[in-house]
């Protein structure tokens, strides 16, 4: 199957008082047809920059994007439009992704707008994804400004604004993080069944392994700007291959009062990142650390059909 | 969490203006200030007791010095024109002069601020660097210079607020759209398709438009100043009917040694709740704008 978004050595340096940041670093990618793809990270891995770029939002330093056999690594005017009508972002943050002057039948009708959609469908798509958010009657919503909804109702009109103009691709960086417990499940639900009928293929970016494992087939961990494994989620879940991901396993909370719990197997946090790049990045949190990891790099090697992980330790699994 | 969508200037309600009329009583009596004078420009053809370019007869002398009286309520001047028909129509000038500066002001400020503070790079160095060399002009010589090496009049007046006060407003626009440029919705309208242009002017430039309106109300103060001063120095127009003008012929016709305040006091007094206005309109539209420099 040919892939639908496809990233190619993606890189992304950031200049920031005389040095060098490396956000992003040699990532590459593919998301299938109605296929969702799920990289997870702790905050500063590069994961929203990385949809960033994909999204053509960030300019990416080095690398190639690839959007249905298209390059749209350089796209601009016409095409790249074209590309935002088919590539649509679920933010973060539901009660700043809307114009706060606009009614929510403005934000909607403005995609529709930019999109040279005829104005004679414009009724007919806003009821229709009204629908699909599960905002009904749509009447009673699209007059309301963002101040008068809740972080749900707000999430849905943003998810109503990303479907609106028949997107192939939903890229959802955090979609719940910043929603109430109650209603993250609500959200996702609609979030999948607007998926499941549409075929829509997702990226969705999330510090959280339990969502990822909840909604996406393939999953990609990053550390420090690099993929470090990848795989398809279940395996990648209950086989973790790389010790940082075993980490973020061990991390995911459990509904159990009395549990038995072992401490994580990593110490120290993100700042602890050698300052030598030479070498893996992991090396000073990793338990199973040897002294070849401090002179060479690992690259991204297959050690099953379809996964990979980025780690010197002999059939790390 | 809902915070700064509450508290966003553009959010208003009836309640709001409302609850702010009865809490900015500053801005409340700013506000009559302007609506007496606009009433007044509007009407000043019915509210003038005379015409204000006239000289007035008495018997067959010249009615000059004339004290205050019940003809002439704030008297006569050296000319023998009627000193309250020329404030009453003084009123159209000085808005004339204020609103077009004002607008003018307003209009350069933003536009530039907007441009200098979404776009950045070099348009918002070579902006910066422009706005920085204005804003070190003196603005009284700059004005003087240039009526005298073209011809004096109001047009002068307002192109010199124009030109020298632009700077002031572009650079909070500027700061203000370099924090609305990274909010959500502004990256948000990029992904939905909307052009650069489209972003600044229907998305970002709506919010920042009471902050705009907000430095016009005090540009308005300085363009009278301004035209009250190039008059009163000869470099405004000497056949226009201002309160400059006005001061200026009383300043000739030494009216302070005459004891004849009724020729400057009334002027100076016109000039003066103008400009009030617009300081008292601006203190109280910030509140409104920054609520929280309020609780401070």
């Amino acid at each position: 199957m040919t892939a639908l978004l496809q990233a190619e050595g993606l890189q992304k340096t950031f200049h920031s008082r005389g040095r060098e940041v490396h956000a992003v670093q040699n990532v590459s990618l593919s998301v299938s047809p109605g296929e969702a793809l799920g990289i997870v990270g702790e905050s500063g891995c590069g994961k929203t920059t990385t949809a960033r770029m994909l999204l053509r939002l960030e300019e990416p330093s080095a690398g190639r994007i690839m959007f249905d056999g298209a390059d749209i690594t350089n796209a601009h005017g016409r095409h790249l439009i074209a590309y935002r009508a088919r590539a649509q972002l679920v933010f973060q943050n539901p009660f700043d992704a809307l114009n706060p002057r606009f009614t929510i039948r403005r934000s909607l009708t403005e995609p529709l707008r930019n999109f040279a959609i005829p104005v004679s469908e414009h009724q007919d798509r806003i009821e229709s994804v009204m629908r699909r958010v599960r905002l009904v009657p749509a009447e009673s919503w699209l007059d309301r400004r963002p101040h008068e909804l809740s972080g749900g109702q707000l999430q849905r009109v943003v998810l109503a604004r990303a479907l609106i103009s028949g997107p192939s691709l939903i890229v959802a960086d955090e979609p719940v993080s910043m929603l109430d417990v109650s209603v993250r499940a609500g959200i996702l639900n609609v979030l999948r069944d607007a998926r499941d009928s549409l075929g829509l293929a997702a990226l969705y970016i999330s510090h959280d392994l339990a969502l990822i494992r909840y909604v996406c087939e393939q999953t990609i961990v990053m550390y420090l700007g690099r993929i470090v494994e990848q795989g398809p989620t279940a395996e990648l879940i209950s086989r973790p291959a790389h010790p940082y991901t075993r980490a973020l396993v061990a991390a995911v909370p459990v509904a159990r009062v009395e549990q038995n719990r072992e401490g994580l197997p990593i110490r120290g946090s993100l700042s602890d990142a050698p300052p030598d790049p030479s070498g893996c990045l992991f090396r000073n949190r990793c338990p199973s650390v040897m002294p070849r990891c401090a002179t060479e790099a690992p690259t991204l090697r297959t050690i099953a059909p379809g996964r990979m992980v980025a780690c010197h330790l002999e059939g790390a699994m | 969490m809902l915070y700064w969508t509450r508290e966003c200037p553009s959010v208003r309600s009836a309640s709001r203006v409302l609850r702010f009329l009865r809490h900015e009583p500053f801005a409340v009596a700013g506000g009559a200030i302007y609506f007496v004078i606009v009433v007044v420009a509007v009407f000043a053809d019915e509210l003038a007791p005379y015409d204000p370019r006239a000289i007035l007869k008495l018997g067959s002398r010249i009615a000059r010095y004339q004290p205050i009286s019940a003809q002439h309520w704030l008297g006569t001047n050296s000319s023998g024109r009627d000193v309250l028909s020329q404030v009453i129509w003084g009123t159209r000038s000085a808005l004339e002069v204020g609103l077009t500066a004002a607008i003018a002001v307003v209009a350069i400020g933003t536009v530039l601020g907007l441009l200098s503070g979404y776009l950045g790079g070099w348009v918002d160095r070579v902006i910066t660097w422009l706005a920085d060399i204005v804003l070190g002009l003196p603005f009284l010589p700059f004005m003087l210079v240039l009526a005298a090496l073209t011809h004096p009049g109001t047009g002068i007046v307002v192109f010199s607020v124009a030109a020298l006060l632009w700077p002031n407003t572009a650079r909070v626009i500027r700061a203000q759209v370099l924090s609305l440029r990274e909010r959500a919705w502004v990256e948000a309208a990029r992904v939905t398709g909307c052009s650069t242009t489209r972003i600044m002017f229907v998305h970002v430039l709506p919010q920042v438009l009471p902050l705009a309106a907000l430095y016009g109300s005090v540009a308005i103060g300085w363009a009278i100043l301004a035209e009250a001063s190039a008059s009163f120095l000869g470099f405004g127009d000497p056949t226009a009917i201002s309160w400059g003008v006005m001061l200026q012929e009383a300043y000739a016709n030494q009216a302070l040694s005459r004891g004849a305040w009724n020729w400057f006091a009334p002027p100076g007094a016109a000039i003066m709740a103008m400009v009030l206005a617009g300081f008292l309109i601006s203190r109280g539209s910030e509140r409104l704008l920054f609520p929280k420099l309020a609780d401070q």
